[in-house]
């Protein structure tokens, strides 16, 4: 046949086409139940960091905390996994832990629905929530875990889709994280104000941390993405506060 | 009479193999396929392809690294594919039909590494996308594989995918270095603290790390210099 004739350019793009659909199709799904375990097992990992479990002891010895031992772990410290609305009542129809915020970010306040897990280790209680917003490239994520205060945060993890190695996707690094320890997400008066990302000089300062050099739009996103979420968790924090009072 | 003998010569016998001596797989032709691309006809500073990945996964020992190793893999495997397709391939959709085949094979790359090395796969994020449009991929199907065999054209493709490692491993440990005093994350520098007091090594006499260097300009320069450096040493290179 004519390689040349338009026959043949058509039968061949289309048989190209099949193949290559098909066979990247049946890749998509053979492998998605294994990626989809993998993001499942890091969201665990991540919960489980923010609370300061970097490690675990296996078999007598400490092992650092991989996403297997993730799972094997997780129930042991996140005790409950409960998703609220935005008046702060808890919604008991939905499962927390899948709970997809890239896609209840984008619902109306009054539909969206929060998941908060609440973890407890060596008898201290946390408070983990999920966190989403935008970078300079694409969207950054994270947990940030509180304290029972509900002001005082125990630890954060940020993860990025695309944000420059080496300057905004250093937001995944442990130095930049540990910036948060034990900053208060309320001013001396108690109002929220949640973690201003600055740019030098956040020595003494309850309520800021140094932004990464070069990477100031990131640093901006991490900042609001934080403002952003916790404000939907302020009518919860109210309610539990009191009832702790109450207990007390 | 005639008539017939010009049939018959017109009608030549197909010819399944040529009986000709066989090449070595490594002959001397066949080595320079391989060590060609990494000085006389460099990808990067010669042929100057790739340049838009050069400049943005430098910042970086590793990812650099680990992107070298993705570039390499699909542009040895396109090579091998497009080579061996290459009598079937219609010349007017040739460009479509090699961006489908590269494209392809970076969503299965892509899609292996999710499932089974997660941690790889989130360290190349957007880059393993961006293979696709790493012009020494569709430069190396359109200039080599098109015209020659599978086996030239996976020497071809390893060796041209080496090349590029070579500047940008070059790159990337120049800008790490100098711009956060690190080698693949580790701070051989010393450590820089807030304070003077509490900087290490380099960073306690007063030594600072150029921000410039993390920037995408940077590696620009840094390759410019590297070209200059080249076509210094190699006389092939002058031009006139």
């Amino acid at each position: 046949m004519n390689r040349d004739s338009n026959a043949y350019t058509f039968i061949f793009a289309i048989v190209m086409v099949l193949i290559v659909a098909s066979a990247l199709a049946f890749t998509a799904v053979s492998l998605k139940p294994m990626q989809d375990d993998n993001i499942r097992k890091e969201k665990m990992q991540n919960i489980l960091f923010t609370i300061g479990l970097d490690s675990v002891e296996v078999n007598g010895a400490k092992e650092p905390l991989t996403r297997d031992l993730a799972q094997e772990n997780y129930s042991k410290y996140v005790k409950e996994q409960i998703s609220l609305k935005a008046d702060g009542t808890v919604d008991a129809s939905v499962d927390a832990f899948k709970l997809d915020l890239t896609s209840e970010i984008k619902k109306p306040v009054d539909e969206q629905r929060f998941p908060l897990f609440i973890a407890e280790k060596d008898g201290a209680k946390f408070y983990i929530i999920p966190l989403r917003g935008a970078g300079l490239w694409d969207a950054i994520w994270g947990y940030i875990s509180l304290d029972d205060d509900l002001n005082t945060i125990k630890g954060v993890v940020f993860d990025h889709k695309g944000e420059t190695p080496g300057l905004g996707a250093e937001i995944t690094q442990t130095w930049f994280q540990q910036r948060f320890h034990d900053k208060a997400i309320n001013d001396e008066d108690g109002n929220f104000v949640g973690i201003t990302v600055m740019k030098g000089g956040s020595q003494g300062n309850d309520n800021a941390v140094d932004a990464i050099s070069g990477a100031t739009i990131t640093s901006r996103g991490v900042e609001n993405m934080i403002k952003e979420r916790l404000d939907h968790y302020l009518a919860y924090f109210k309610k539990e506060k009191s009832e702790m009072a109450l207990n007390n | 009479m005639e008539n017939k003998e010009n049939k018959n010569s017109k009608k030549a016998p197909v010819v399944l193999f040529v009986a000709k001596e066989k090449e070595p797989l490594f002959s001397k032709q066949n080595r320079k396929l391989l060590s060609d691309p990494l000085d006389d006809d460099n990808p990067i500073t010669v042929q100057v392809l790739g340049i838009c990945s050069a400049l943005a996964i430098t910042v970086q020992l590793e990812p650099a690294v680990v992107m070298a190793m993705a570039v390499m893999a699909v542009v040895t495997f396109s090579n091998l594919i497009v080579s061996l397709l290459r009598n079937l391939i219609p010349n007017r959709i040739r460009i479509i039909v090699q961006l489908v085949i590269v494209a392809a094979l970076v969503i299965l790359v892509d899609q292996v590494l999710k499932a089974f090395a997660y941690d790889v796969s989130k360290q190349l994020s957007v880059f393993v996308g961006l293979i696709i449009t790493n012009c020494i991929v569709m430069g190396r199907l359109e200039a080599f594989a098109l015209g020659n065999g599978p086996w030239k054209s996976v020497l071809d493709g390893i060796g041209n995918s080496v090349g590029y490692a070579v500047i940008l491993i070059i790159v990337a440990f120049f800008r790490e270095l100098l711009g956060s005093g690190k080698l693949f994350g580790i701070e051989v520098l010393g450590h820089k603290g807030v304070t003077m007091a509490e900087s290490t090594r380099l960073y306690a006499l007063g030594y600072e790390n150029n921000g410039l260097m993390l920037l995408s300009p940077m590696a620009l320069i840094l390759v410019g210099i590297i070209i200059w450096a080249q076509r210094a040493r190699n006389r092939k290179l002058i031009e006139n």
